[in-house]
């Protein structure tokens, strides 16, 4: 499929690389191809975005997105090289060339955008700091404004602490952070009532709460302090890369616009007279041959995953959690897929 | 310490004298004594009620422990994820594998510790055996499903690290402290440079430096594996620590034998070979075994470079099952059990050795 165009690219690759002097082994959808795998870094385990499952296989939202893009790329979900990554390692692996792309719950801001030699291709996740409240211990409490001098638990060496430190003095609020190591440290110490409140991401509350067998006492504060767009990481040097990874997370979301799933996508293929689920398919028109690929990319990528909200409700909704901001525009959410055409 | 040592005294009555001279020889003393011992007892109560009487034993399933939590201990998680927790997230069909090489890795320390094998040859037939056989079994490949490193975890990384950094950091340390009391003096130089250097960080940065910086030098798209690196991060720095304990060793010998051999006419390496080394290694075994319980349970850091260690590997089993997360106390227990059974056949090993050797060598 893919037999005289590697030569070339990888030809035109080398002549640029020189005249820039940067890269070695090409951009990285050659390397890519060539390997026969995609290298995805991960969390090391975030339950619903990157966690071993029963069968100790990676699962996750995260993970998804690597294997649509493994599917696409080089004709099947299962070659996906999992790194898993600490908070700390996941920039290095990916500038150093160790990873293809981090997929690994990774919010998106300007600093990481400008400085560090790396792009977002879009946002696969709207998440946002919330707190949880024991409201059988503290009933009166209905707002963030009600927990003003109340201890807080919350996780050392992540943002939750300076968001809510930025939070507490542009709201002229106090609070008294309590500091742990580990995710389940922090839980357990609030819920043992070490302090009034306990915050962290919406998704990381709602994996606390699913299971807890008096989860009743606990009550979710309506506020979100932070805005955590959650998204795929990869090097700045590869365009074509850039533009299939960006295009895999439209095309799923304009599946799930367009009634597009696992189960029926290849009916649908050939069947559909939607023009939309015809461009998408590859039915009609040619958005594989932009990126570079077949006529099928984003079929396949459907047959291993399913649409954004097949995988939503697969791997987020245990959790427990609702679609929320994560919804498709039309349902009251911020999911835009911008037009397959 | 002073007790009267009557011993045709009967029993009872000498466990009362030691009593009422060592834990109520004062109205304090007594105070202290009752109150700690009301805290130990109901600390214990407490924790017997939780883990054992209340406890739910064997294969049950999340709503069984759910309608105990907070009163019994939920053992069922153990039961329930114990191969996750042994062997991380390597593939479940290929688990054996694992299992074998902890074996192995047991089999080499077990053997080891023997005096039968405390010959050159044996321990480096039994040790290269043993080495390549678990890593053939762990990788895969000549017949086995190749496993990548990304994917090993658990028990057999946690003590893969511990034995391989100690196998490998041993004949370096042996060369550095050597070079630390060498006459030559930039070889002198660079060995203390070196010592100095690494005992001067902790753990953590050199996993740090090897697993992040390193990267950052190399040519991109040039990787080293991930494991690789971190274990010979942990060989260089655990060489510096067992040099300083072989110096030891070596200063502990008298000039005499220094001498004697000089007098033989033998070489540098003949002496050190011949004479020197044999004593002083031996002396400092006893040394080397703590050395190596240190080493085996610093290698709980590597997770900060997210390598799967065991604990680590018995947090991700429950921390990434919804239906469990919420017993990981259960979990850590378990993981504080498996570390004690080998510190503690380590550390009476080292005792049992001690012994030995002052009965049947003494300089």
């Amino acid at each position: 499929m893919f037999n005289k165009k590697p030569l070339c690219r990888s030809l035109a690759a080398l002549s640029l690389g020189v005249a820039a002097g940067s890269t070695f082994a090409g951009p990285t959808l050659d390397a890519i191809k060539q390997r026969g795998t995609l290298v995805c870094g991960v969390h090391t385990g975030l339950t619903g975005f990157s966690a071993p499952d029963k069968s100790g296989k990676y699962a996750g939202i995260d993970v998804d997105y690597c294997k649509a893009l493994a599917a696409a790329i080089l004709g099947s979900p299962d070659k996906v090289k999992y790194v898993p990554l600490t908070a700390q390692q996941r920039f290095t692996a990916l500038q150093s060339g160790e990873i293809d792309l981090l997929s690994r719950n990774t919010t998106w801001n300007s600093k990481r955008d400008t400085t560090m030699g790396s792009v977002f291709p879009g946002v696969w996740f709207y998440d946002g700091q919330a707190f949880v409240i024991n409201s059988k211990k503290n009933p009166k409490v209905k707002k963030l404004a009600d927990l003003n001098k109340a201890s807080i638990c919350v996780e050392t060496g992540t943002t939750t602490e300076r968001n809510m430190a930025d939070y507490a003095r542009a709201n002229k609020l106090t609070f008294k952070p309590v500091v742990f190591e580990g995710q389940e440290a922090t839980e357990k110490a609030f819920q043992s009532g070490r302090c009034d409140a306990y915050t962290t991401d919406s998704s990381g509350i709602a994996a606390m709460l699913v299971n807890l067998p008096n989860k009743g006492d606990y009550t979710v504060l309506p506020e979100i302090i932070s805005k955590e767009p959650l998204a795929p990481m990869l090097r700045r040097n590869d365009q074509e890369f850039f533009a299939i990874a960006r295009w895999m997370i439209y095309a799923l979301q304009q599946a799930e616009e367009s009634g597009v799933t696992q189960a029926n996508v290849l009916r649908m293929k050939a069947e559909s007279k939607d023009p939309a689920v015809q461009r998408l398919t590859g039915a009609t028109a040619e958005v594989g041959k932009g990126l570079g690929l077949d006529a099928e990319w984003a079929v396949r990528a459907l047959q291993a995953v399913g649409n954004y909200g097949e995988s939503y409700e697969r791997n987020i909704k245990p959790l427990g959690l609702v679609r929320g901001m994560n919804a498709l525009w039309n349902k009251g959410g911020l999911m835009y897929p911008m037009p397959l055409d | 310490m002073n007790a009267p040592a009557s011993s045709h005294r009967p029993f009872v009555a000498r466990r009362l004298d030691w009593l009422r001279e060592n834990l109520f020889s004062t109205p304090l003393n007594a105070l202290i004594t009752l109150v700690t011992l009301a805290l130990l007892l109901w600390l214990g109560s407490r924790f017997v009620s939780w883990a054992l009487l209340h406890a739910v034993w064997g294969r049950a399933d999340v709503a069984t422990c759910n309608a105990l939590f907070g009163q019994g201990a939920c053992w069922a998680v153990v039961a329930d994820k114990w191969r996750h927790m042994l062997f991380g997230i390597y593939p479940q069909d290929e688990q054996w594998r694992s299992a074998l090489a902890v074996v192995i890795f047991c089999g080499i320390m077990v053997f080891s510790a023997m005096r039968a094998f405390w010959h050159v040859w044996r321990l480096l037939a039994l040790w290269l055996s043993g080495s390549l056989l678990c890593a053939w079994l762990l990788a895969g490949g000549l017949g086995l499903t190749p496993v990548p490193t990304a994917l090993w975890g658990g028990l057999p990384i946690t003590l893969m690290l511990a034995v391989f950094g100690t196998l490998f950091a041993f004949p370096l340390g042996i060369l550095l402290a050597l070079g630390r009391r060498s006459a030559l003096p930039i070889i002198r130089a660079a060995s203390i440079i070196y010592i100095e250097l690494v005992r001067g960080v902790p753990l953590i940065t050199v996993l740090f430096m090897a697993s992040i910086m390193f990267a950052l030098f190399l040519p991109e798209g040039v990787s080293f594996d991930k494991l690789l690196r971190a274990q010979v991060a942990i060989i260089l720095f655990n060489a510096a620590y067992i040099a300083e304990i072989v110096r030891a060793g070596l200063q502990a010998l008298p000039r005499g034998q220094y001498e004697a051999a000089d007098a033989l006419g033998l070489g540098y390496w003949q002496t050190q070979l011949l004479v020197i080394l044999p004593q002083a290694l031996k002396i400092t075994i006893p040394a080397q075994v703590n050395s190596f319980i240190d080493n085996f349970k610093d290698t709980s850091l590597v997770i900060i470079v997210s390598i799967f260690d065991f604990l680590y590997a018995v947090r991700q089993a429950v921390i990434s099952d919804l239906d469990w997360r919420h017993y990981f106390v259960e979990g850590y227990l378990f993981a504080m059990a498996v570390y004690w059974l080998f510190c503690y056949a380590m550390s009476h090993y080292s005792q049992w050795l001690e012994k030995h050797l002052s009965r049947d060598h003494r300089l």
